[in-house]
C-alpha cells in the first residue's frame, strides 16, 4: 500500500544542508554522500524496483551501503544477505521472503533460482543521474540470524524499529566521525550505519580483507571519534600496536557480554574515552547501554529506562518496545510472548544489585559474536563411525569470550588407549573441518568414559 | 616443561589446523602479523592451558594484552613461576 510521505534514508539524507564533507569510507573506495544523493550505482535501474522485495547479496560493504540507500523507501522489502550467508542458501531465502529481485555486485550469480527475479547490478561507482526518490513504501528489512537448523532466521525490521534508539535531533554530532569493526549487513553494523547517516556523520567501515592494523591505521587517519564493537573484535584490536593509532571520545562494545577485563583494558588504553557497553540483539533491538565501566548492569536499568519496557522472567531478559523486530517471515518461529515481549534468551543472575549475564538459556554458544549450536556440532561427530556420542559445551575463553569443545564417549573405549586418541581425535576433527565453519569445529576433544543424562533421558546439558 | 616450546608448538599446530600461513616467529612478531586471527589465538590460549595448566588471560583482568610474541610468551612464563 504505497503512500505518499513516507521517511526513508534517502529523504532523511536529501533533506540535509550540507553534504559536502560527509563520506562513507571503505579500504578500497569511498561514496561522497552529496553525489549519492544525486546519482544512483544501481546503474539508474533503481525505478524496475518500486514495490518489489528485493534482496542485496553483495562483496563488500560500500556497494551494500549505496544500495540501502537508493532503495529505503522505493522497495516494499529488502533482504539484507550477510557476507557469509553460503550461497546455496540464497534459494531457501529467496522463496521465503518472496524475493521478486536482487540486487548484487557479484558479476555472475549461478543459482538454481526458484522463482523468476530480475538481476539488477551494483557497484560503488555512482552514475549521475535525475531521480524521482521520494518514498512511497515503509520498507520492510529483512535481517538474518542463523537458526537452530542451519537454515537462517527472517527477521523483520522497519527503518523506524531499526533507527528507534537514535536521537536524531542531537547537536552534538559537531567533528564525530563513526566507524565500526561490525559489517553493516548485520544488526550491529547496520546500527551504526544508520545513527552515521541519520545523525549527520561520515562513517569509516573495515574492508573485507583489511587487517586490524591496516583498519585501525586508516581509521585513525580519517580520524574516527566513535567506534563499535564486540568485546571480541576490542580483544583483537588491543592486541595491535596500532591500536594507539585511534584516539576515540566515544568507544562502544556489544553484541556479546562485556567482561570486566576487556572494559579494563579500554579505559586504559583510550583514557580519554566513554566506554559504554550496550544490550542488543537483532530480535529485541537496541535496549539499553551501560556507561559506568563495570560488566553486568544495575539493576535499576529494568524499570529506569525510557521507551524499554523489561522484565526478568525464568531468569531470562525479556524486552518490550518499538525497537523490536516486527516478526519472523515463516510461521515455525513466534517473535513475542502473548504481552509483546521478545525473549533474548540471555540469562541473567542478580548479585548486589546488579544483573550479570551469565550465558544463553538454549545453550547456544557465542563465539566471538557467531552462534554455535551444540547440537549442531554434536551430529557431525557422532557420524564418526568410532562415536557413540557426544556432547558440545562452551569453554570460556579471553579472546572470543567463549569456544567450542566436545566431550566425546567413543563405542570402544580402549581405541582411545590404543592410540593414545590422537589420531582418533584428528580423524574427528578433520570431519568437523569438512563440514563446518571453523568457529564450530571444537578447539579441544576429550574422550570420557560416559555422559551425564538428565531425568528426561536427554543428555544434560548444563545450560546457564 | 618448557613454556616456549610449547607455545611454538602449538601455534604451528593450530596455524596447520586453520590452514593459515604462519610468518617466522620471533619475539619481535608482532601477534597481529603472525598470520593466526581471533579464532587461532582463542584455540591456542586454550590448548596451552591444557598443555601448561594456566591461562594468565583469567589471572588478572588489569594485564595488558600481549603485543607481540615475545610478550606473549613472558606472559606465559610470568604466570607459571
Amino acid at each position: 500500500m504505497p503512500q505518499s510521505s513516507q521517511a526513508s534514508l534517502w529523504n532523511a539524507l536529501s533533506a540535509t544542508e550540507d553534504l559536502s564533507a560527509r563520506f562513507v569510507y571503505g579500504a578500497e573506495a569511498s561514496i561522497a554522500l552529496g553525489d549519492l544523493v544525486a546519482g544512483s550505482t544501481l546503474y539508474g535501474r533503481g525505478d524496475e524496483l518500486r514495490g518489489l522485495s528485493v534482496l542485496v547479496t553483495t562483496t563488500n560493504q560500500l556497494t551494500t551501503a549505496s544500495a540501502l540507500i537508493e532503495l529505503d523507501g522505493i522497495v516494499r522489502r529488502i533482504v539484507l544477505c550477510p557476507p557469509d550467508l553460503p550461497l546455496e542458501l540464497l534459494p531457501y531465502v529467496i522463496d521465503s521472503a518472496d524475493v521478486d529481485a536482487i540486487v548484487s555486485d557479484r558479476p555472475m550469480l549461478d543459482l538454481e533460482i526458484p522463482r523468476a527475479v530480475c538481476l539488477v547490478p551494483c557497484s560503488h561507482e555512482i552514475v549521475p543521474e535525475k531521480c524521482e526518490r521520494s518514498a512511497q513504501h515503509q520498507t520492510e528489512w529483512i535481517l538474518l540470524t542463523s537458526g537452530t537448523t542451519g537454515l537462517p532466521k527472517l527477521v523483520v525490521h522497519t527503518l523506524t524499529s531499526l533507527a528507534g534508539a537514535i536521537e536524531t535531533n542531537s547537536t552534538s554530532a559537531d567533528g564525530v566521525i563513526w566507524s565500526t569493526f561490525y559489517d553493516i549487513r548485520r544488526y550491529g553494523g547496520l546500527q551504526i550505519f544508520l545513527r552515521a547517516l541519520l545523525t549527520g556523520t561520515s562513517l569509516v567501515l573495515p574492508g573485507a580483507h583489511e587487517s586490524p592494523a591496516d583498519f585501525l591505521s586508516r581509521a585513525g587517519h580519517h580520524g574516527i571519534t566513535h567506534i563499535s564493537g564486540t568485546p571480541s573484535h576490542w580483544r583483537r584490536a588491543l592486541m595491535s600496536s596500532s591500536a594507539h593509532l585511534i584516539a576515540p571520545r566515544y568507544v562502544r562494545l556489544s553484541g556479546e557480554i562485556s567482561d570486566q577485563a576487556i572494559l579494563n583494558n579500554l579505559r586504559s588504553q583510550y583514557p580519554q574515552a566513554r566506554i559504554a557497553h550496550a544490550f542488543a540483539s537483532t530480535e529485541a533491538g537496541v535496549a539499553f547501554d551501560v556507561n559506568d565501566g563495570f560488566a553486568g548492569f544495575p539493576a535499576s536499568v529494568i524499570n529506569d529506562t525510557p521507551h524499554v519496557e523489561m522484565k526478568v522472567e525464568d531468569r531470562s531478559l525479556k524486552i518490550r518496545s518499538d525497537r523490536n523486530a516486527i516478526r519472523y517471515i515463516g510461521d515455525s518461529h513466534i517473535l513475542k510472548d502473548t504481552e509483546g515481549f521478545v525473549d533474548t534468551g540471555d540469562i541473567v543472575e542478580l548479585r548486589d544489585d546488579r544483573y550479570y549475564f551469565v550465558g544463553r538459556r538454549d545453550g547456544v554458544i557465542n563465539v566471538g559474536g557467531w552462534k554455535v549450536y551444540p547440537e549442531e556440532v554434536e551430529a557431525v561427530i557422532n557420524r564418526h563411525g568410532e562415536v557413540q556420542v557426544s556432547l558440545v559445551r562452551t569453554k570460556k575463553n579471553p579472546i572470543t569470550g567463549a569456544l567450542v569443545v566436545a566431550d566425546v564417549v567413543l563405542k570402544a573405549p580402549s581405541q582411545a588407549v590404543d592410540h593414545d586418541g590422537c589420531e582418533l581425535k584428528h580423524d574427528i576433527l578433520l570431519l568437523c573441518r569438512e563440514a563446518l565453519s571453523p568457529y564450530k569445529v571444537p578447539a579441544v576433544i576429550n574422550f570420557v568414559p560416559a555422559l551425564p543424562v538428565d531425568e528426561t533421558g536427554k543428555l544434560a546439558r548444563r545450560h546457564a | 616443561m618448557n613454556i616456549r616450546s610449547e607455545i611454538l608448538a602449538q601455534f604451528r599446530q593450530v596455524a596447520r589446523e586453520q590452514d593459515k600461513r604462519l610468518a617466522p616467529l620471533t619475539d619481535q612478531l608482532e601477534l597481529v602479523d603472525s598470520g593466526l586471527d581471533s579464532l587461532c589465538f582463542a584455540i591456542v590460549v586454550t590448548r596451552l592451558e591444557g598443555a601448561v595448566g594456566i591461562d594468565p588471560f583469567s589471572v588478572s583482568e588489569d594485564a595488558p594484552f600481549p603485543v607481540t610474541f615475545g610478550d606473549f610468551i613472558s606472559f606465559y612464563e610470568n604466570a607459571a613461576k
